[in-house]
This record gives C-alpha cells, sequence and structure tokens, in this order.
C-alpha cells in the first residue's frame, strides 16, 4: 500500500502543476458541454444525445498527446460517440459541437445531418465518426497499413467500448494488426464502462479482461484506471511511446464510470457512480495544487463560455431542405440522377 | 485477344505504374493464385488478407482517407453481405462528413451465375448495390469495357464497386486494348503465371495505354430502330446475340444498350432510345422484386409513357432464396438466350 502510494505521489510530480491544471480544465470543459447538450435534447433544441461524461479522465490526457495534423505523418483518429473530451483537448471548439446538435447550416461536421459527436475533421486526421458500433475498429486497420508502409513515428489510434468488443471488427483489428507480414503501428483502446447500452458486461462477456486478448497475439497490452487522469496519462503514453517505436499494436483498456447512461433513450439522467472530476478535484486540493475558489472559478468559466456559445447557436439558421443533395458524389450530382422521390 | 480477367489485370498494372495504386488486396489476390479468377497475377503490389471481408473492406476506407488509391477484392459478392454496413459508411462518408472526406477506393467482385456455382458462387448484387447510396457501381461486358471502367473506377474520387460477371471473366473480346499484343498467345505468354512452381516466375508487361471509359456512360452495342433492350453484364452478350439473330431472321431490329455503369447510369441514352422505338426490354440476372431494372421500368413509364407503343417488359431471375445447382434448375431460375429471344418476340409484336 505504502509503495502504491508513493507512486502515485510520484506521478503527480512527472506530471506538473500546470499540465495537471490543464486536464482538469479541460475535464471539466468536456463535462459542461455534455451536460449542455443533455439538457438540450430534454428540452427539445435537439434530438437523440449520446456522448461520454465520466470518460474524461481518460480521454482528455489522449487528446493531449495526440500528434495532431494532416496526412501519414500524424496519428490517425477513429473516434466513436463517447470520444468528445478527446476532440476537445485536440483544439475542438465546443460550439461546433452544440451545431452539431441543435441541427444547424453551420454545423461544420455533418451540416445537420448526423447525430451529435459525430465529427470528421480532415485537418487533423479524424477520420468520419459513424453512429454504427465498432467499424472503426476495421477502418483503423487501412490508416494503419498506410502508416506501416511510411517511415514516421505518427500511429493509428482507434477507440471504442466494451460492448462492441464482441463485435468482429474487433477481432478484425486484433488479427489485421498482428499479422505477421505486416504488423501495424495501431494503438487500440478500449474503454470500458461496464455496460453494452443497457446489458451489464459480466452478463456476456466471459472474458476475465478485455486486455487479455492480447495474449492471445502475445501484443503488449493493459488494463488501467480510465477514472484516474494520471495514472490514464502515462499508460498512454507508454502505449503511445512503444507503437511509435516498435511499429506494432498495443492494446490499452480503461475502466472507467458511465454517468449518464448509454444516450437519451435511457433519458440520460446522472446515475451514481465514481465521478473521475470529483476525485480528481479532490486529490488536486489535497496536494494543494488547487485551490476551492480556483476549482469553482473553472466550473463558472466554462458554463459561461458554454452559455454564449449556446446564444450564438440559437441565431443561426437551420439548413434548407435541398441541401441533401450536395455531398452525394464528391463531383456533385449527375444530371440523370432521380432526384423527386418516385413519380 | 485479351480475356477480361487478364483485361482487369493490364488495368490494374496500368493502375500501379501510372495511377499510384499501392495496395491490391483480398482473398487468394497475391502469389501463388493471383484471385481465383486469376485478375491480379503477376500484380506487383498484390497481396494475400486474411479471410475477412470486414477487414478487407474496412482496410480499404481507411487507405483511401490516408490518400491511397486502394483496390480491394470480395472473392465471390456472395461474400459481401456481412459487410454491407461498412459498404454503407463507404457510400455515406463524403455526406455525413459535410464533404470533407473523400473515399477514393474500388472494390472489385465477381458475380451473378453461369458457372454451377450452386447457392453462394451465383448471387447477383446489382440492385442492393444500387442501394448504397453515395457509391458508384459499374458492371462491364467485355474485355476492354472492363480495362476501361477499371482504370476510371481507380481514378474517380467515390467508392466504386466494380462487378465482375463471373461467367464473363474468361471471354475474349473483339477490340484490343491499347497496347496489347495482337497475338493472345504472346499475352498469355507474358502476363499468364505458368502452372506449378511460380516462385521465380514474373510477368513480362505489354506497354498498355490510358483507355478510359466514363462511369456513368452508357454503350449502344447495336442500334435498332424497332425496339430497345437495357442490359449490362453478363445479360449484354445475351441480348446481343438474340439482337442480331432476329435481324437476320428479319423478325426486328432491336437497339441494344449496354448500360456497364449503374450508378450513376446513362437515363439519356435509354430514354433516347427508348423515344425513338417506343417498345423496350429491361433485361438482367438479378432476381424479381425490388429489381433495379423495375426502377427504369417505373421511371420510363413516369416520364415517357405517351411515347410508348406497347407496355414495357423486365426479364430477370426468379426470386427464390438461391441459384439451384442442377443445370435444369439454374437455366430456368436465370435468363436464358430462349428467353431473351421469347421476351423479344413478344415486345415485338404487341399493336
Amino acid at each position: 500500500m505504502a509503495q502504491d502510494a508513493l507512486a502515485v505521489q510520484d506521478s503527480y510530480e512527472v506530471l506538473g502543476k500546470e499540465l495537471l491544471r490543464r486536464i482538469h480544465s479541460l475535464m471539466v470543459g468536456a463535462r459542461v458541454l455534455e451536460e449542455r447538450l443533455i439538457k438540450m435534447s430534454k428540452s427539445g433544441d435537439g434530438f437523440f444525445w449520446i456522448g461520454g461524461p465520466g470518460e474524461e479522465a481518460f480521454n482528455v490526457p489522449l487528446g493531449l498527446q495526440v500528434k495532431k495534423g494532416s496526412g501519414l505523418e500524424f496519428d490517425y483518429l477513429h473516434l466513436h460517440y463517447r470520444s468528445s473530451a478527446i476532440l476537445l483537448s485536440m483544439g475542438a471548439k465546443p460550439i461546433d459541437s452544440i451545431r452539431q446538435m441543435r441541427s444547424v447550416a453551420t454545423d461544420p461536421y455533418s451540416k445537420g445531418r448526423n447525430f451529435v459527436n459525430h465529427a470528421a475533421i480532415p485537418e487533423w486526421n479524424v477520420v468520419p465518426m459513424s453512429p454504427t458500433i465498432e467499424t472503426q475498429y476495421s477502418t483503423v486497420i487501412g490508416t494503419g497499413i498506410a502508416q506501416a508502409r511510411t517511415k514516421t513515428d505518427a500511429i493509428s489510434i482507434v477507440n471504442g467500448g466494451d460492448g462492441g468488443t464482441a463485435e468482429g471488427d474487433f477481432h478484425s483489428c486484433l488479427v489485421w494488426s498482428n499479422r505477421p507480414a505486416l504488423p501495424l503501428p495501431i494503438l487500440i483502446i478500449v474503454v470500458n464502462n461496464g455496460y453494452a447500452i443497457s446489458t451489464a458486461e459480466e452478463t456476456q462477456h466471459g472474458e476475465r479482461q478485455i486486455s487479455d486478448w492480447g495474449r492471445v497475439f502475445n501484443m503488449s497490452a493493459k488494463t488501467i484506471n480510465g477514472n484516474d487522469p494520471v495514472e490514464s496519462y502515462l499508460a498512454i503514453k507508454e502505449a503511445m511511446a512503444y507503437c511509435r517505436k516498435e511499429r506494432k499494436p498495443y492494446l490499452l483498456e480503461a475502466k472507467t464510470s458511465r454517468l449518464n447512461g448509454h444516450s437519451s433513450s435511457s433519458g440520460a439522467n446522472r446515475l451514481q457512480e465514481p465521478d473521475c472530476i470529483s476525485l480528481f478535484e479532490a486529490e488536486l486540493k489535497k496536494r494543494g495544487l488547487m485551490t476551492p475558489d480556483e476549482i469553482s472559478r473553472v466550473w463558472d468559466e466554462a458554463l459561461k463560455s458554454i452559455d454564449y456559445d449556446h446564444q450564438q447557436v440559437k441565431s443561426e439558421p437551420f439548413p434548407k431542405p435541398e441541401t441533401i443533395w450536395e455531398d452525394v458524389f464528391a463531383e456533385g450530382l449527375p444530371e440523370s440522377y432521380p432526384t423527386k422521390g418516385g413519380s | 485477344m485479351a480475356n477480361m480477367a487478364q483485361a482487369i489485370r493490364l488495368a490494374l498494372h496500368y493502375g500501379e505504374e501510372n495511377l499510384g495504386v499501392k495496395e491490391i488486396f483480398g482473398e487468394d489476390v497475391g502469389a501463388p493464385l493471383g484471385g481465383v479468377f486469376t485478375a491480379t497475377q503477376g500484380l506487383k503490389n498484390a497481396w494475400n488478407s486474411p479471410l475477412d471481408e470486414r477487414g478487407i473492406v474496412g482496410a480499404a476506407m481507411g487507405l483511401a482517407w490516408a490518400g491511397s488509391r486502394p483496390v480491394a477484392e470480395i472473392q465471390f459478392v456472395d461474400y459481401i453481405f456481412n459487410v454491407i454496413d461498412l459498404l454503407k459508411l463507404c457510400g455515406n462518408a463524403h455526406w455525413t462528413s459535410a464533404g470533407r472526406y473523400k473515399t477514393p477506393m474500388v472494390i472489385m467482385t465477381p458475380t451473378g451465375s453461369g458457372i454451377h456455382g450452386s447457392v453462394y458462387h451465383s448471387h447477383s448484387f446489382d440492385s442492393i448495390a444500387s442501394k448504397i447510396h453515395g457509391m458508384k457501381v459499374v458492371c462491364p461486358s467485355t474485355p476492354l469495357d472492363a480495362y476501361g471502367l477499371m482504370i476510371s473506377s481507380i481514378k474517380d474520387d467515390n467508392p466504386v464497386l466494380f462487378l465482375k460477371p463471373k461467367a464473363l471473366l474468361r471471354t475474349k473480346g473483339e477490340e484490343l486494348i491499347p497496347g496489347e499484343p495482337a497475338d493472345e498467345k504472346e499475352l498469355k505468354a507474358a502476363i499468364d503465371a505458368p502452372i506449378g512452381d511460380r516462385s521465380q516466375w514474373k510477368p513480362n508487361w505489354p506497354k498498355v495505354q490510358e483507355y478510359a471509359v466514363p462511369i456513368g456512360k452508357a454503350k449502344i452495342s447495336k442500334p435498332g430502330k424497332d425496339a430497345t433492350v437495357v442490359t449490362h453484364g453478363r445479360m449484354a452478350p445475351i441480348a446481343l446475340e438474340a439482337a442480331k439473330e432476329m435481324l437476320s431472321s428479319q423478325e426486328g431490329d432491336v437497339e441494344v444498350i449496354d448500360m456497364r455503369s449503374l450508378i450513376p447510369y446513362d437515363w439519356a441514352a435509354i430514354r433516347d432510345s427508348i423515344r425513338k422505338t417506343g417498345r423496350v426490354l429491361f433485361l438482367n440476372e438479378e432476381s424479381e422484386i425490388s429489381n433495379f431494372g423495375e426502377h427504369l421500368f417505373r421511371r420510363t413509364i413516369d416520364e415517357l409513357f405517351y411515347e410508348l407503343k406497347t407496355r414495357p417488359r423486365l426479364l430477370c431471375g426468379k426470386a427464390t432464396p438461391g441459384i439451384s445447382l442442377s443445370p435444369q434448375l439454374e437455366y430456368f431460375t436465370v435468363p436464358q438466350k430462349a428467353d431473351v429471344l421469347r421476351a423479344l418476340k413478344e415486345v415485338l409484336s404487341d399493336a
């Protein structure tokens, strides 16, 4: 116990005060955004909500360590709908999530076509996010191949949940990234919040832990406490360093809470699970790294900023109906394409 | 003359050398087999994947998003059903990403019946493919068109599903591919892998030239004035043969439109021909009920009703759960030449 405590203390020192406070601020910003998006779904200011409150302690340290940019020299991200904190930590603007939630014409990710938390950002190699479960574990194979063929330290990162690991795509990813003919530099992340929509993991999964799949392939793998941002930061750092240098895959399982259920389909109400932000704040206060006043200020500023963004989005127009014909094909719609919707 | 498998191989070679194709992959696509129909034999960038269709399509999508122009193969279209959601993502990625991500990739796959392939090697996929909006769908019926369509598919910025009619992959064309040696034995010696040990074999590629068949452009394989048959893929040569027979027996002058592209399709060519003849038969080997020909049929009724001399016809496969192995059953399920002749005579004889 004493040794563990010492290790934790050392970890905080490794990250340093400035980074810890930055992580905290981003975690709060992500939480405030998701809570606003939930409110919007409940008040008719948007439809379906799905997102990742409770995953901030893992997702913020991940987003901060991405090699961000466009093209093979930078990391590719195959994310899913609980990844907002990753994107915010990379510099995404909260207002763009609010735009997608309200399905306005200014939604930069999908022009009002897709659910909230479904981004596509080519400038940062964030590939189109899909509401389908686990398909990102199949598409990551492709950017992984492209990067395995390139002299670079950039890697492909895939992020999804424990429920999706039952899908074939997860196993495709494991098989293809461990092919003796061409191992792939992929950081395979599974955020394990214990639930597949409403179904408890332990009723469906006989694996001792998901990271045990690594043993089958003799690949590097680890399970960590994803509710702890410091443990997460260091584990992600280690896993990324391995993929970047060895050009091989790494399976990282992060156990987290799921604070508002699966989506608005289950009410999105706050559940009694450990809150990674409260836990982190208690630790920051205990260590004298932040005062209660400073923490309050972070929350107040985040709320104020979200209020401002939300008001702005309310003044923005909804998409024009005929915009459905934009982007069907890369070069525009062929003249003969049927557009009447029947006779 | 090259057969269709050789023509596709030559187009992929052209793609490797001139169009930046760095990844050609799928089940048994690399050495030693070079594809179950030999369409990828000897290609320098062809490699074998695990037997995993989801991984194949996912890999192609990721490669496309990473700026590559991959060509992936699904060994038989019958195996494509378990990747239908990934195909949907292929088709919609440009649209759902507000036009920010292009997905330039080709999935090629043998389709249709005619090789005694039984329940799981005889499927057609045309109609389902046409419902994956945002994806282009092409299906050649001659080696030269296969060559030209593959080059266009590789160059296209959209995902393209390249349907290869199984029964036509070994058929030879009547037109030379630009740069193809005139002597087919010379071509075979140059690019077909030997039987037996192939470990030291290397192809001696002819200098083939750029030749693009535009996607979305049909071909009038035989002009005619009395009736129109709109078809593609395996049924195209059957329709052409039937039309030629009818002309020589003075039973009618039938115009044959080989669509070549299903999505987008060349409505102008179809419309102009029907306006000219007033009679039309839609012909394909896909099964009835939500058949792609039924869409064209409906559009014809909507837009050309008063220009028709008789009701349009559709001749297609029967809506059974699969194609049977017994030739008697297969031939009864999928249109044969005699069925095409019968249908054309009916269209022509209506007052």
